[in-house]
């Protein structure tokens, strides 16, 4: 059995990311089961979703210390996921920290430095993918989720391979999102070497 | 046809329609709302499908159907079946002739409810079946099931899925098939005219039923007994999935018994799940009803048998449960070491309590109303929607919030004790065709001096953007006829009903003056569409040279989409709406849209 938890805030792409992952292994001809986040907490909330590969899991969340690996859309949320990883487990995060939506009004921003920190700290392997540079290149803030799908398949650290996303996005996504998606796995792939890699 | 990877509740959906169900209403609720759009969305063209106003409509009319003979189903979720417990107790007695499903989504947590309350209660209370899955897989099966019983037994069941079981996926094989029902058609019958002599004789035909019922569901194929030993774990619902999650880890292999059907108890299994235990652990959430049927049985076969749970502190009395809980109880309960390792203590993390969206046009419409009312006792009766967001700082205008319809009534409440003070009601488009009108007509007719605002933004927003009486759109994708709020509030009496565009702030602020000047029961209504059913417009932007960096568009409406950078405002680009509320704030002009 594999878990892949995928944390961010509302509006990030999570619930996307994590159906791609389980549709690529469906194609494999594993069982798939996911859990997300859906109602008021989507609005600008923690969004978590647990994806779990393999016909061996009965709940639909994953317990603590089981996951193989967090995809972080932001660092804060990946910390908060922390608790969930297993011992040597992956996390794949982005670097650019999404501040809440109170900081402006409260003035206090967190420091996403010290949470990278954190997460070199207590994740057995950490991948940095610039979520910002790459959404720059592909034109598009949506691309963060495939980007990240892309880091984490090229590390190995998913159920699936590389080629096996590609191969799920281009059968599910619309037509006009394709391009801009390819480009977006393939950038979060180049990720890997470029990342610090424990 | 080939496995799905599908949600629970579109699980639930299609097992109805391959149990070939002819009849399906509902009302939005999470998590139960995505059930019904899913039988919309694959209606093969013979269903009919609706949103019905309110969950007592949607009750009565899905009895209607299922009395001429129709697999019938109805939606909701917990707290809706408070509002239609009256047909659903009358219901109990008088029976169905086709199969009818009341499928009624709990919410442990709660994640998204104003209680905690459990569906089996009500179960109990109205003496009716119903059937408890445990996974979507579970789900996508006892639907058809719950259809058969209702028939067999002439009875509406229920089905109570939990949170994690509606919102969770699972790749389920799907079969595509579809059962052939020819409703047979309405029969005239005295049976179906509810009286006191019917009810007494119908009483005792219920109770009746239910150790039969109990007796058929000691052999139902979802409810089972595994492992052997001493010491048992009975469980029922979700927290079974967990339970047999933690006993995996653990490698146990305890006599365990997994409830599908709370009730009726099937007696006759659960005696023998007991014969050679000394202690059992039960693990469930919500509210401790296996743990009682056992406790229960045990005194009345005096059974040396201890029971634990939520009524012995063993297990947690609120919130839902985990892995990590089932997995703590059990080690306890078996007498080993403790189960879960420590966890490293995580830096101060940052808080993100859901907000209303940049652009919405509630954030506009609360601000005129306290921008009215400054300086003068006002109290803001809130109401259930995504506007209970309105409670939060900067914006601060929800002084109570309680149940659907509730903010109109319990403003007449406050407002009597204190008359001094201007009492508010907000109420959304969707809620007041709900339960709102007859607390407007309550306040017309006992004279008292609320003011009501309709917050109307033409959809069920918060529930994922249902039509309603008021947008003439069905789920049949027909237009219907538009159910007018003014037209509604003006023909039951309220003399003053005013509307405004709420994105034009200060005709908006004159309006509420108005209304608030004005004798008796009076109303606004703030017509703007929700920004998830419109276009964006134009991002408005500030001009760094004119902001002064005095923020107060930030301090007063606290939108998500304006953010601090040095010392001045910025508009993040990707979330402006172009709602230009802002713009109307700020005291400089240093925020301007397109080509202003």
């Amino acid at each position: 059995m594999k878990n892949c938890m995928l944390a961010g805030v509302g509006g990030q792409g999570t619930v996307l990311a994590s159906k791609i992952i389980a549709q690529a292994a469906m194609k494999q001809g594993l069982a798939a089961h996911t859990a997300e986040t859906i109602g008021m907490a989507q609005r600008g909330g923690c969004v978590v979703s647990h994806v779990r590969i393999g016909a061996d899991a009965f709940a639909p969340l994953i317990p603590k210390g089981r996951a193989d690996v967090i995809l972080g859309f932001e660092p804060a949320e990946a910390v908060r996921c922390l608790p969930y990883l297993k011992t040597g487990g992956t996390v794949v995060v982005s670097t650019k920290a999404v501040q809440p939506v109170t900081a402006s009004l409260s003035g206090v921003s967190y420091d996403a430095q010290g949470m990278l920190a954190f997460l070199k700290e207590h994740a057995g392997r950490l991948i940095l993918v610039d979520g910002e540079n790459i959404c720059r290149r592909c034109g598009s803030a949506k691309a963060l989720n495939v980007a990240l799908l892309g880091a984490a398949a090229k590390a190995g650290a998913l159920p699936v391979s590389l080629s096996q996303i590609e191969e799920t996005i281009r059968e599910k996504l619309p037509e006009r999102f394709l391009s801009m998606n390819l480009k977006a796995l393939s950038a979060g792939a180049e990720a890997v070497t470029g990342g610090t890699d424990q | 046809m080939a496995k799905q990877l599908v949600m629970g509740n579109e699980a639930i959906a299609l097992g109805a329609l391959r149990a070939g169900v002819g009849f399906v209403c509902g009302y939005p609720g999470t998590p139960s709302t995505e059930i019904l759009e899913t039988v919309a969305k694959h209606n093969p063209g013979d269903v009919y499908v609706e949103w019905s106003v309110n969950e007592k409509s949607a009750m009565e009319a899905a009895a209607g159907a299922a009395y001429a003979g129709a697999r019938a189903m109805v939606t909701m979720k917990q707290v809706g079946l408070n509002v239609a417990s009256d047909p659903l107790m009358s219901l109990a007695y008088i029976g169905v002739k086709g199969g009818m499903v009341i499928v009624v989504a709990d919410d442990p947590g709660p994640i998204s409810s104003q209680t905690e309350q459990d569906t089996r209660h009500f179960a109990r209370f109205s003496k009716l079946p119903v059937f408890d899955p445990a996974s979507a897989e579970e789900a996508y099966e006892m639907i058809g099931d719950a259809f058969d019983y209702s028939e067999k037994y002439q009875t509406p069941v229920l089905l109570r899925p939990t949170t994690r079981v509606c919102h969770g996926c699972a790749s389920i094989e799907m079969d595509g098939s579809r059962k052939k029902i020819e409703p047979e058609g309405f029969r005239k019958d005295s049976k179906w005219v509810i009286f006191p002599r019917l009810t007494f004789q119908n009483h005792k035909k219920v109770e009746a039923r239910q150790p039969v019922l109990g007796e058929d569901f000691s052999s139902y194929r979802f409810n089972e007994i595994t492992g052997a030993g001493k010491k048992g774990i009975a469980a029922g619902g979700v927290s079974a999935a967990y339970a047999k999650e933690a006993l995996a880890q653990m490698g146990a292999e305890p006599k365990f018994f997994k409830v599908a059907t709370p009730h009726p108890f099937p007696e006759r299994q659960a005696l023998a799940f007991l014969d050679g235990l000394s202690e059992v652990l039960v693990l469930e959430e919500l509210d401790p009803v296996i743990e009682r049927e056992l406790v229960y049985l045990c005194g009345k076969h005096q059974l040396p048998v201890k029971i634990f749970g939520k009524l012995t502190g063993h297990t947690p009395n609120a919130g839902e449960n985990s892995t990590e809980i089932a997995k703590e109880a059990i080690c306890r309960f078996l007498g080993l070491p403790a189960a879960n390792e420590p966890e490293t203590p995580l830096p101060p993390l940052p808080v993100r309590p859901p907000v209303l969206c940049a652009g919405c046009p509630h954030r506009a419409s609360f601000y005129a109303v306290k921008a009215a009312m400054r300086g003068k006792k006002a109290v803001f009766s809130g109401d259930i929607g995504c506007y209970t967001l309105g409670n939060a700082s900067p914006l601060d205008m929800v002084d109570t919030c309680l149940c659907m319809g509730a903010g109109v009534t319990v403003a007449q409440g406050l407002h009597r004790i204190e008359p001094d003070a201007v009492n508010f009601a907000f109420i959304g488009d969707s809620t007041f065709f709900h339960t709102g009108i007859p607390g407007v007509i309550n306040a017309v007719y006992n004279e008292t001096d609320i003011v009501l605002i309709v917050l109307d933004n033409a959809t069920t927003a918060m529930t994922g953007h249902q039509p309603h009486p008021g947008t003439g759109k069905t789920m049949m994708g027909e237009i219907s006829q538009k159910v007018d709020i003014a037209g509604v509030l003006k023909a039951i009496g309220v003399g003053h009903v005013g509307k405004a565009d709420p994105l034009d702030l200060k005709g908006a602020v004159e309006a509420v003056k108005a209304a608030a000047a004005a004798k008796g029961v009076s109303a606004v209504i703030f017509e703007s569409p929700c920004i998830a059913v419109t276009k964006p417009g134009p991002a408005y932007t500030v001009k760094e040279e004119k902001c002064t960096g005095c923020k107060r568009c930030i301090r007063e409406l606290g939108c998500p989409a304006m953010v601090v950078e040095g010392k001045k405002v910025k508009i993040e680009p990707s979330m402006c709406y172009g709602c230009s509320v802002c713009a109307q704030v700020c005291p400089f002009g240093a925020i301007g849209g397109e080509g202003k």
